[in-house]
């Protein structure tokens, strides 16, 4: 598999006015990340809060640029945003104001090169491909969040990107709608072959979805070990004759293991981090 | 029903999945729109009795407040002359050219004021004092460089109608969802693009409330400057009629601003519905 997105001894500050003495400082949010993700290949990075883990979202999806280090994607470093990545993120950004076919289209009008009729069947195509072809003319005041984020998800792979970027996108929605999209979601991709990077906090995502899981740690932002995944996934999200989903993973003991082997591995990293540093992180 | 506030609001009622689920929306036991409409037309008829009998009985001087009959009848006479007409048509198109002006020059204006950090940062300060300046404050100085015609009558329009659409647009335009802003630029929409299909569409609801506001004070401050100086116009008929002692055609013609501004206010309302109709 070809090294597709490249992270090399990743820094990133961000100025900040510190409470205690009022003076600026810098706050290392990413320091020395190292990180290949591969062509096709799906990534979950799981950190607690504060981590850095939409900063490296952010970087690869060229809203921000490192403070050190480089970011590359194919080879070549990444300079700003592009069509060859989509970022889905948590807090819905469909314009509410355009129907659901209409924020896909709007992808299709910054992509350029298709008519209106041709956008509109794009558009159409994407909307069947996450279950929502009869919800077409809604706005999304008038779809639930779940809908909504299909209809995000359906507006980034619409411009058929290399990498779909997703930070923490299902965290705004209730455990069924959320265990319902994973599903959905690792079956795009195993139908497209869209290299992912999924941002979450929660460990059961993470391994559910991963081939490999990165698990970071905070102050400063590292990667702290990338856990390779393997479970046997050939049931996952299909249905039985009942409707049910055949095998769930999440109760088999493999998955247990890596989600033990996940949690020590974030709690030891958080207890040692208390004690070493306090405040602020390094200040400059 | 006696129903306050407090019951209204804390009535019980279906969440919004469970309006989902059943999909149908709840119904108040209070708000009926029969009631509403009921209670409101008897508003108006109070109203009616009180300026018909308060004069007839002698609780008002009835020469200098005519009965609600006399002062209809005055209007109707008015109206089918056709004088009335001439006057409401001056004062109209007065309001609605100065209030086109204002609109067309202040929503780019502040368009432009929201998204250049520099340009607002200059143009704040001043843009401050002269909307804290009275336009009808304003008006000898309209008068005394543009003449008594029309021109100056249109600039004062226009004048007060500018800061309301200004500050409302800035506002909107400055207040645009950050989110929208950082999808807009993922899906590599470009600036001109961002500002045509994100910023401009979110802004319009902020926009339209200074549209509104604006509509209202266009219409006050043109019948304040005909008041002062003019040879037709509402403001003329009222202050004219008012000289010649006139009463009950100076109450039409006070009523017809009124049906002006109610006119102008109500089809405001219709199009800000049309264009925020998202905004649930």
């Amino acid at each position: 598999m070809s090294a597709l997105i490249e992270l090399e001894r990743v820094g990133r500050t961000f100025p900040v006015r510190s409470d205690t003495d009022k003076r600026i400082h810098d706050f290392v949010a990413l320091e020395d990340v190292d990180l290949t993700i591969g062509a096709g290949e799906f990534v979950t990075l799981v950190g607690p809060s504060g981590c850095g883990k939409s900063t490296i979202l952010d970087l690869v999806a060229g809203l921000a640029e490192p403070t050190s280090g480089t970011v590359s994607i194919g080879g070549r470093p990444i300079t700003g945003p592009g069509l060859d990545r989509s970022v889905v993120f948590q807090q819905y950004t469909l314009l509410p104001w355009r129907t659901a076919q209409g924020n896909i289209e709007l992808a299709l009008e910054a992509k350029g090169g298709l008519n209106k009729a041709e956008r509109a069947s794009q558009a159409e195509e994407y909307l069947r491909l996450v279950g929502l072809a009869d919800f077409a003319n809604r706005l999304p005041g008038e779809l639930s969040g779940g809908m909504k984020q299909r209809v995000a998800i359906a507006r980034s792979l619409s411009v058929q990107p290399e990498v779909l970027l997703m930070d923490e996108p299902f965290g705004a929605l209730d455990a069924q709608t959320r265990e319902l999209l994973q599903e959905e979601l690792l079956g795009i991709w195993e139908r497209t072959g869209t290299t992912v990077l999924f941002i979450t906090h929660d460990i059961d995502e993470a391994v559910f979805l991963g081939q490999r899981v990165a698990v970071m740690s905070a102050r400063p932002g590292r990667i702290r070990e990338v856990v390779d995944i393997r479970l046997d996934r050939s049931g996952a999200g299909d249905h039985d004759i009942r409707g049910d989903i055949r095998g769930d993973i999440r109760g088999t003991q493999a998955f247990a293991g890596y989600r033990h082997r996940i949690w020590n591995l974030l709690r030891e990293r958080s207890a040692g981090s208390v004690g070493r540093r306090e405040g602020v992180a390094s200040v400059a | 029903m006696p129903s306050t506030l407090l019951d209204e609001r804390t009535e019980a009622e279906l969440n919004p999945r469970q309006r989902q689920a059943a999909r149908a929306i709840g119904v108040s036991t209070y708000a009926t729109k029969a009631g509403r409409v009921g209670r409101g037309l008897l508003g108006i008829a109070i109203l009616a009795l009180v300026w018909e009998f308060f004069p007839r009985l002698g609780v008002v001087d009835p020469y200098f407040l005519p009965p609600l009959h006399t002062v209809l009848q005055a209007w109707w006479d008015l109206a089918s002359g056709g004088e009335l007409w001439v006057h409401v048509k001056a004062s109209l198109s007065r309001s609605v050219v100065g209030f086109g002006l204002a609109t067309v020059v202040a929503i780019p204006l502040g368009a432009a004021i929201a998204w250049y950090r520099p340009i607002r940062e200059i143009l704040t300060p001043p843009l401050e004092m002269f909307r804290n300046t009275a336009a009808l404050a304003l008006l000898p100085a309209f008068t005394l460089i543009l003449g008594i015609g029309e021109t100056s009558k249109i600039a004062i329009v226009t004048y007060a109608c500018f800061f309301p659409i200004l500050l409302s647009t800035v506002s909107g335009v400055a207040t645009v969802d950050p989110q929208l802003l950082r999808s807009a630029k993922v899906l590599g929409l470009s600036p001109v693009a961002t500002f045509r299909k994100v910023v401009f569409p979110a802004a319009v609801p902020t926009i339209f409330t200074g549209i509104r506001i604006s509509g209202a004070a266009a219409i006050l401050v043109l019948i304040a400057a005909e008041l002062v100086g003019a040879t037709e116009g509402l403001g003329f008929l009222i202050n004219y009629t008012q000289m010649n002692f006139l009463i009950p055609q100076m109450y039409a013609a006070i009523l017809t601003t009124t049906l002006l501004g109610l006119t102008v206010n109500y089809g405001l309302v219709a199009v800000e519905r049309r264009f925020s109709r998202w905004r649930t």
